[in-house]
C-alpha cells in the first residue's frame, strides 16, 4: 500500500457515506428513523421494498424511466453518428458555427424551457408519452453525443475510409460494417453519457408527463408528500434509482478511461 | 486535412431537425413572452423592452446573480484542483482501477432530486448521519434550515460530492494517455515531481480539463433541482440561486413576461462566459 493511495481511499469513503446512509435508512421502518439516531438498522425490514415492488404506481415509475431513457439513448447515438462523421471528416459551409450552436443548447437553463416545452409537446399531441421525454432530452444529449463521437472519430485515420472505398465498399456498408465497429468504444462512452444525463434529469421529464409516462423520480416527490413523510419508503425508492446507473457503468468501466484518452476530446 | 464537402449538411440534417425542434420553438416562445404582458386568457399586450430594463435594474436579480457567481466560482475552485489531485494519486493499472472508476462515477448516476433528498436526510440534525455527528459528537451547532452559512457549506459539499468525479474521470483519461517514455525522459533529466506535473501531465490534461471546466461551469450555473430539494432556496433567500429565483417568478408568481426576459438575460450570460472561456482555453491551439 503506497502513501498516495490514501487520497482516493478517503475520497471514495466520502462518496460512499451518504449512499450508505440512504441504503441503511431503506431497511429501517419509518418509526425507527423518526425515533432517533441509529448507525445500523435495529429492526431490519424489507417492507419498504415490498411496497415498491407490489404497488403498480411505484414500479411503473421505474419502467417508464427506463423506457424513455433507452429510447433517448438510441435516438441520440443514431443521429449523432453521421453528424459526428461529417464534423470529423468534411469541411462544409457553417460547420464551426453549427458545432458551437449545438453546444450552446447545453447552456440553456432547463428551468427556462419547462413551460414552452409543455406547450410544444401538448400542441403536437405527445404530452405524457415516453417519446416526448425521449425527444426533449435530445436537446442536451445529442450535442454531447456529437461532441464525444467526433473526438473518437478524429482518432481513426482517414486512410481507413479511403481504403474501404477503393475496395469497392458503398458508403452505408462501409459506415455500418467498418467504421462504427472501429469506434465502438466511443459509441459505448456516448451511450453511457446519454443514459446518464437522461436518467438523472427530472425537471423536463416531470413537466412532460402526467400519469402514463411518469418517471420514478417524480413518483417519489408526489408519494412522499401525499403519504406524509415516509422516509423509509423514500430511501428505498432512492436506493433503487442508483442500481440501473451502477449496472451501466459496470459495463462501460473499461471504455471510460480508454475512451476519453483516444479521442481528441 | 479535411476535404471540403458541402454534402456534410445531409449528415447533420437529422441532428439539426431534432435539436432545432427542441431549441428554436421553445426559445421563440420565450422571446415572445419576454416582450409582452398577459393577464391570462391568452390575451397579450406589447411591452417592448420594459421587462428587460426592469430585470436588469432589479436588486433581486443582482443578488441572485451574485449568489450564482459565488456558487459557481466556489465549486470550480474546489472541484478542479481536488479532481486533478485525486486523478494523480489513482492507480494506473490493476484490479483497483475499475473499482475506483465505478465507485467514483456512482454519485453522477443518481437522479438529481434523489441527490437532494439524500443530502437532506444525511444532514438532518437529530437523525441524519452527518447532522448527528456534528451536533452530538462534535458539539457544533449545525442546522442548515436556520443558519445561512451552514446551508451554503451544505450545498457546496453536496456539489463537490456529486460532481468532483467528473473532473477526476476526465483528468484520469488524460493522464493514462501519456506514454511511459515521457516519464522515463523526465527521470533521466532529474525532473522534480512538480516539473513532471507542470510540463508533462498538465499540458496533456489540458484538452480534457477544458471540457471538464466548461461542463462544470454550464451545469453549475444552471443548477436547479439539487439545491431546490435540499434547501428550497432558504433560509430566507440565502441559497436562492438564479434558476431557483427564475422558477419562483415563472411558476410561483406566474409573471411570464419578466421570467422570460430574465431567462434570456441568464442564457446570454452563460453563453458569453462559456464563449470567453472556450476561446481562451483553445487560443494556443490555433497559434
Amino acid at each position: 500500500m503506497q502513501k498516495r493511495s490514501i487520497v482516493p481511499i478517503v475520497y471514495i469513503l466520502f462518496l460512499l457515506l451518504p449512499i450508505y446512509w440512504l441504503v441503511a435508512m431503506s431497511f429501517k421502518t419509518t418509526n425507527e428513523i423518526l425515533a432517533g439516531f441509529s448507525l445500523f438498522p435495529q429492526t431490519f425490514t424489507l417492507e419498504n421494498y415490498a411496497t415498491i415492488f407490489t404497488d403498480p404506481s411505484w414500479y411503473w415509475g421505474y419502467i417508464n424511466s427506463i423506457l424513455y431513457v433507452s429510447i433517448n439513448t438510441v435516438i441520440s447515438v443514431c443521429v449523432a453518428l453521421p453528424a459526428a462523421y461529417a464534423f470529423s471528416r468534411y469541411r462544409f459551409l457553417g460547420d464551426k458555427q453549427l458545432f458551437f450552436w449545438l453546444l450552446t443548447n447545453r447552456m440553456a437553463p432547463a428551468a427556462v424551457f419547462a413551460l414552452p416545452f409543455f406547450q410544444l409537446y401538448s400542441a403536437v399531441g405527445l404530452f405524457d408519452t415516453h417519446l416526448a421525454v425521449a425527444l426533449a432530452h435530445c436537446l442536451f444529449n445529442i450535442p454531447l453525443a456529437v461532441w464525444i463521437l467526433e473526438g473518437f472519430m478524429g482518432g481513426v485515420p482517414k486512410e481507413l475510409d479511403e481504403t474501404a472505398f477503393v475496395d469497392g465498399y458503398s458508403f452505408p456498408r462501409f459506415f455500418a460494417t467498418i467504421f462504427v465497429p472501429a469506434i465502438k468504444a466511443g459509441v459505448g462512452v456516448a451511450a453511457f453519457f446519454c443514459f446518464m444525463f437522461s436518467w438523472v434529469e427530472l425537471l423536463l421529464a416531470k413537466t412532460l408527463t402526467a400519469v402514463d409516462a411518469k418517471p420514478i423520480a417524480a413518483t417519489m416527490t408526489k408519494t412522499a408528500s401525499s403519504a406524509g413523510y415516509e422516509l423509509g419508503l423514500l430511501a428505498a425508492a432512492g436506493t433503487l434509482t442508483i442500481i440501473p446507473g451502477a449496472i451501466v457503468i459496470y459495463f462501460v468501466r473499461n471504455y471510460i478511461a480508454k475512451g476519453f484518452a483516444m479521442g481528441r476530446v | 486535412m479535411k476535404t471540403v464537402n458541402h454534402k456534410g449538411w445531409y449528415f447533420v440534417a437529422p441532428v439539426l431537425v431534432l435539436v432545432a425542434f427542441n431549441a428554436l420553438i421553445p426559445m421563440m416562445t420565450v422571446v415572445n413572452y419576454s416582450v409582452q404582458e398577459t393577464f391570462g386568457d391568452n390575451v397579450f399586450f406589447w411591452e417592448g423592452l420594459t421587462w428587460f430594463e426592469q430585470i436588469l435594474r432589479s436588486d433581486r436579480f443582482h443578488a441572485a446573480l451574485g449568489r450564482q457567481f459565488m456558487f459557481t466560482a466556489l465549486i470550480l475552485l474546489i472541484e478542479v484542483p481536488l479532481g486533478i489531485a485525486i486523478a494523480l494519486s489513482m492507480p494506473r493499472k490493476g484490479f483497483w482501477v475499475p473499482v475506483c472508476l465505478v465507485t467514483m462515477a456512482l454519485p453522477m448516476l443518481i437522479p438529481w432530486n434523489v441527490v437532494g433528498a439524500m443530502w437532506n436526510i444525511f444532514t438532518l440534525p437529530d437523525i441524519g448521519l452527518l447532522g448527528y455527528f456534528l451536533n452530538h459528537t462534535l458539539g457544533i451547532n449545525y442546522d442548515m434550515t436556520q443558519d445561512p452559512v451552514a446551508a451554503w457549506v451544505t450545498i457546496i459539499t453536496m456539489d463537490v460530492w456529486h460532481w468532483t468525479s467528473l473532473v477526476v474521470l476526465l483528468s484520469y483519461a488524460g493522464l493514462v494517455s501519456i506514454p511511459d517514455a515521457y516519464y522515463q525522459a523526465a527521470k533521466i533529466d532529474g525532473a522534480s515531481n512538480w516539473a513532471v506535473f507542470r510540463f508533462i501531465q498538465l499540458p496533456k490534461m489540458k484538452n480534457v480539463l477544458t471540457i471538464a471546466i466548461l461542463l462544470r461551469f454550464m451545469d453549475s450555473f444552471n443548477i436547479y433541482t439539487e439545491p431546490f430539494v435540499l434547501t428550497g432556496g432558504g433560509p430566507g433567500n440565502s441559497t436562492t440561486l438564479l434558476s431557483i429565483d427564475l422558477v419562483k417568478i415563472a411558476l410561483g408568481q406566474f409573471d411570464l413576461g419578466p421570467a422570460a426576459a430574465m431567462s434570456l438575460i441568464y442564457f446570454a450570460i452563460t453563453l458569453l462566459v462559456s464563449w470567453l472561456f472556450y476561446t481562451l482555453m483553445t487560443k494556443d491551439d490555433q497559434n
